[in-house]
C-alpha cells in the first residue's frame, strides 16, 4: 500500500491504492489520516493513517520503536499530534480537541502496556470501579455505583476467568491475572471500542491461548485494536493485520499477506 | 435495619474508637462538673482543656488523613485552614466583649482603637452573629481551599510540587496576618475574650460544653470521613491515589474528585480551629506557621494513614507525648525526639500504630484459619 508522504492528505481521494474501496471518514469507527508527532526532533509518528471499521478486530505489529504505543497515546489523549486528523464514531469527534477523561466518556477503553490495575482494590472493586455508569463526584457519594448488582460485576469477572480470586486484592494476583483483570475492566467500561497493548507480555503459552480466545469471545460484540509482538498470539487473533514502521504503515491486510512482505521480512520479522 | 446498616460501615477499630470517643465526651465533662474535686475519678478543669485541645487537633489529622491517606494529596498547608477557622472564631469572640475592652468602645475592638482606626472594616461585619461567624468558620478555609485546589488540580499539580505550595500558601497567609493594617490583630492575634453565646468563656460550665461540642465534632467529622471512604467515592480516591493518569483512562474526572475532598477536607479542619479557640483563649498568626502544618503531617503518619481512627490517635498520643516532655527536664530536646519519632515511624512502622495493629491482627486470623484447614485436613485423614 502506498501513501502519499509529502504531506497530510485532508482529501480522501488523494487515497491511493489497497485492494479495498478507499475509507471514508463516516464508514470508519476510528480514522486516523496525517497524523504526525515529534518528541525533541525525533518523530514519533509520520503522516500515520489508520481506519478502524466498526466491529472489527485490527492487530498492529512492528518493531520496537515503530510508534505502536504513541499511537495509542494520541488516540486516547495522553499525546497530543502535531498534525493530522484523528476522528472518532464516524467523523463526530474531533479527538485531538478532547482530553482523557472526555475521550474515555466517549467509550474508547485502553488497556496498558504494563498491566495498571488498582493494587490496594479487590478484583472486585477494580471492575466495579470500570463499569459504564455516572463517574462525577456526587455520583459516587450517593449514586448508583454504590447499588451495583454484584451479578454484573460477577458477570465480567466470569468472563474474565477470575471469579474465584473476586476478593482478592489487585496486587495479590498473578501477572497474567492482572492482564485479564485489565481487559475485564475494559469490558465492564463497555467501550465503543478496546485498545490493547501488549496483553500477552509475560504471560504463558496456555495463558496466551486463553487470552486469544477471550479477545475473539469480546470481539463478538465490540471493535478493539491489539498490538502485540507475539505472531503465534496474533494468529490465533485470525483478524486483519497492520505492520508499523519508523512511525507510519509499512504493511496492511492478511497475517499471511503482511508476513510475506518483502520490506516486513526486512525491518521485523527477519529473514 | 438502619443499625444494621451503619454498623456495617464501620470495622472494629471504627466502632472501637466511636465507642471510646461517646464514653470520653459524656464521661469527661460530666466527671468535671458533677464529682467531687476529690474523687478518684474527677477531671480537673486544666485537664478537661488539655484534652479537648487535643481532640480539636485529632479533628485537623483526620481532615488531613482523608486527603493524604486516601487520595495521596499530601497537604503541608492543613494549618492554614484550622487557622482561618480559629480566626473566624476569635473574631465572633471579639466582637461579644463589646464595650468590656481595654478602651471600653463598644463598637471596636481594642486592637483597631489602638491602631486609630475608626470604624470596623467590612470584613468584621456579621460576625457579632453567631450563625454567621458559625458558616463562615467552615466556608472561610473551605473556599480558600477550593479556590486554591481548583488552579492547582485543573494544572494537574501533583506530588511534592502541591506539597511545596500548600506550604507556600500557609506562609504567604502567616506573612500577610503579621501585618497590622490586614485588620486581624497584626502580631498578637485576637485575645482576651469574654463571652460565648452569652455564657462566660472562662465559666467550668462553658469549658465542659465546649469539650463536649468538640468530642462531638470529632465524632461527626469521623463518621462523615468514614462514609465518604466507604462509598465508591472512597473507592475513586484510592484509585487516584494509586494510579492516577488510569482512573483518568477510565473516565473519571480526577481533578472533580480532589476537589471536593479538598474541600470537605479544610471546612473540617477550620471547624476544629474554630473550637480550639475558645479553649486555648488566643488566636494568633503562629499558627499559620508552616511548622504547624508539617507537625500534623507527623501526627498521621505516627498514626497511621489512611485509617481515619490512626490520625486521630496519632494526634493525641504525639500530643500527649509533646506536653509531657516540653514540661521537663526535656524540653529543649523535644524537636530532636520529635523528628527521632518521624523517622522511626517510617523506618520501621510505615503504616504507623493502627496500620500495624491491623496488620498483626490480619496475619493471626490468617494463621488461625491455616491451622483450622491443617487440622480439619489431619481430622479427614483420620477417618
Amino acid at each position: 500500500m502506498k501513501q502519499d508522504q509529502s504531506q497530510a492528505p485532508a482529501d480522501i481521494a488523494a487515497f491511493e491504492g489497497g485492494t479495498k474501496a478507499p475509507p471514508s471518514v463516516t464508514s470508519a469507527l476510528l480514522y486516523l489520516d496525517g497524523v504526525s508527532v515529534s518528541f525533541d526532533g525525533y518523530r514519533a509518528i509520520r503522516n500515520l493513517s489508520l481506519f478502524i471499521e466498526p466491529g472489527e478486530m485490527r492487530a498492529i505489529i512492528g518493531p520496537n520503536g515503530a510508534g505502536k504505543t504513541t499511537m495509542m497515546d494520541i488516540v486516547t489523549g495522553k499525546t497530543r499530534p502535531d498534525e493530522g486528523d484523528v476522528l472518532f464514531d464516524h467523523g463526530k469527534h474531533d479527538l485531538t480537541k478532547l482530553d482523557e477523561t472526555a475521550i474515555a466518556e466517549l467509550g474508547i477503553g485502553r488497556k496498558f502496556q504494563k498491566p495498571t490495575v488498582f493494587e490496594s482494590h479487590t478484583v472486585a472493586d477494580n471492575v466495579l470501579l470500570a463499569l459504564s455508569g455516572p463517574r462525577g463526584p456526587f455520583a459516587s457519594l450517593f449514586g448508583w455505583r454504590n447499588k451495583v448488582a454484584r451479578e454484573k460485576v460477577y458477570a465480567i469477572l466470569e468472563t474474565a476467568g477470575l471469579l474465584e480470586h473476586r476478593a482478592r486484592l489487585a496486587g495479590e494476583i498473578s501477572h497474567g491475572q492482572k492482564q485479564w483483570l485489565e481487559i475485564g475492566m475494559l469490558l465492564a467500561q463497555d467501550p465503543a471500542i478496546l485498545l490493547v497493548d501488549e496483553p500477552v507480555a509475560g504471560m504463558t503459552d496456555h495463558e496466551t491461548e486463553l487470552t486469544a480466545a477471550l479477545l475473539r469471545e469480546i470481539n463478538k460484540e465490540h471493535t478493539l485494536i491489539v498490538v502485540e509482538h507475539d505472531m503465534a498470539f496474533v494468529r490465533a487473533l485470525d483478524c486483519k493485520v497492520t505492520c508499523l514502521h519508523e512511525g507510519s504503515v509499512l504493511a496492511e491486510g492478511s497475517l499471511d499477506r503482511v508476513a510475506g512482505d518483502e520490506r516486513v521480512i526486512e525491518v521485523y520479522l527477519g529473514r | 435495619m438502619i443499625t444494621k446498616l451503619f454498623l456495617e460501615r464501620y470495622d472494629k477499630v471504627g466502632l472501637i474508637f466511636l465507642g471510646i470517643m461517646a464514653t470520653i465526651a459524656i464521661f469527661v465533662p460530666l466527671s468535671n462538673l458533677l464529682l467531687p474535686t476529690d474523687s478518684f475519678l474527677h477531671v480537673p478543669t486544666y485537664v478537661m482543656s488539655l484534652i479537648g485541645k487535643y481532640l480539636c487537633y485529632a479533628i485537623l489529622a483526620l481532615s488531613l488523613d482523608l486527603v493524604w491517606g486516601y487520595c495521596g494529596i499530601l497537604s503541608l498547608g492543613h494549618g492554614a485552614f484550622f487557622a482561618l477557622g480559629g480566626y473566624a472564631m476569635g473574631m465572633y469572640l471579639m466582637r461579644q466583649i463589646g464595650a468590656r475592652g481595654v478602651y471600653g468602645n463598644p463598637d471596636l475592638p481594642d486592637f483597631m482603637v489602638f491602631l486609630n482606626w475608626k470604624v470596623l472594616p467590612w470584613f468584621w461585619y456579621g460576625f457579632d452573629m453567631f450563625p454567621f461567624a458559625l458558616l463562615m468558620m467552615a466556608l472561610v478555609p473551605g473556599l480558600l481551599a477550593f479556590l486554591f485546589g481548583w488552579l492547582a488540580f485543573r494544572s494537574r499539580v501533583t506530588g511534592v510540587y502541591l506539597s511545596i505550595i500548600t506550604q507556600a500558601m500557609t506562609y504567604a497567609l502567616l506573612l500577610a496576618f503579621f501585618r497590622n493594617d490586614m485588620g486581624f490583630g497584626g502580631n498578637n492575634g485576637l485575645t482576651d475574650f469574654k463571652d460565648i453565646l452569652g455564657f462566660s468563656i472562662q465559666a467550668q460550665g462553658t469549658r465542659a460544653a465546649l469539650f463536649f461540642a468538640t468530642a462531638l465534632l470529632l465524632i461527626l467529622s469521623y463518621v462523615l470521613a468514614r462514609w465518604m471512604v466507604t462509598t465508591a467515592f472512597g473507592k475513586v480516591l484510592i484509585a487516584v491515589r494509586d494510579a492516577e493518569s488510569r482512573t483518568r483512562f477510565l473516565g473519571y474526572r480526577v481533578e472533580h474528585f480532589k476537589l471536593l475532598v479538598f474541600t470537605v477536607s479544610a471546612a473540617m479542619a477550620g471547624l476544629a480551629g474554630a473550637l480550639y479557640v475558645p479553649q486555648v483563649g488566643i488566636i494568633n498568626p503562629s499558627e499559620f506557621s508552616p511548622a504547624n502544618s508539617i507537625e500534623a503531617v507527623i501526627w498521621v503518619a505516627v498514626g497511621g494513614r489512611g485509617t481515619l481512627v490512626g490520625a486521630a490517635l496519632g494526634a493525641v498520643v504525639v500530643n500527649f507525648l509533646k506536653t509531657w516532655f516540653t514540661t521537663g527536664f526535656l524540653a529543649p530536646y523535644w524537636l530532636f525526639m520529635l523528628g527521632g519519632l518521624f523517622i522511626f515511624v517510617t523506618l520501621a512502622m510505615p503504616k504507623g500504630i493502627v496500620g500495624t495493629l491491623q496488620d498483626w491482627s490480619a496475619r493471626r486470623r490468617e494463621r488461625a484459619t491455616y491451622t483450622e484447614k491443617s487440622a480439619q485436613k489431619i481430622a479427614e485423614q483420620g477417618e
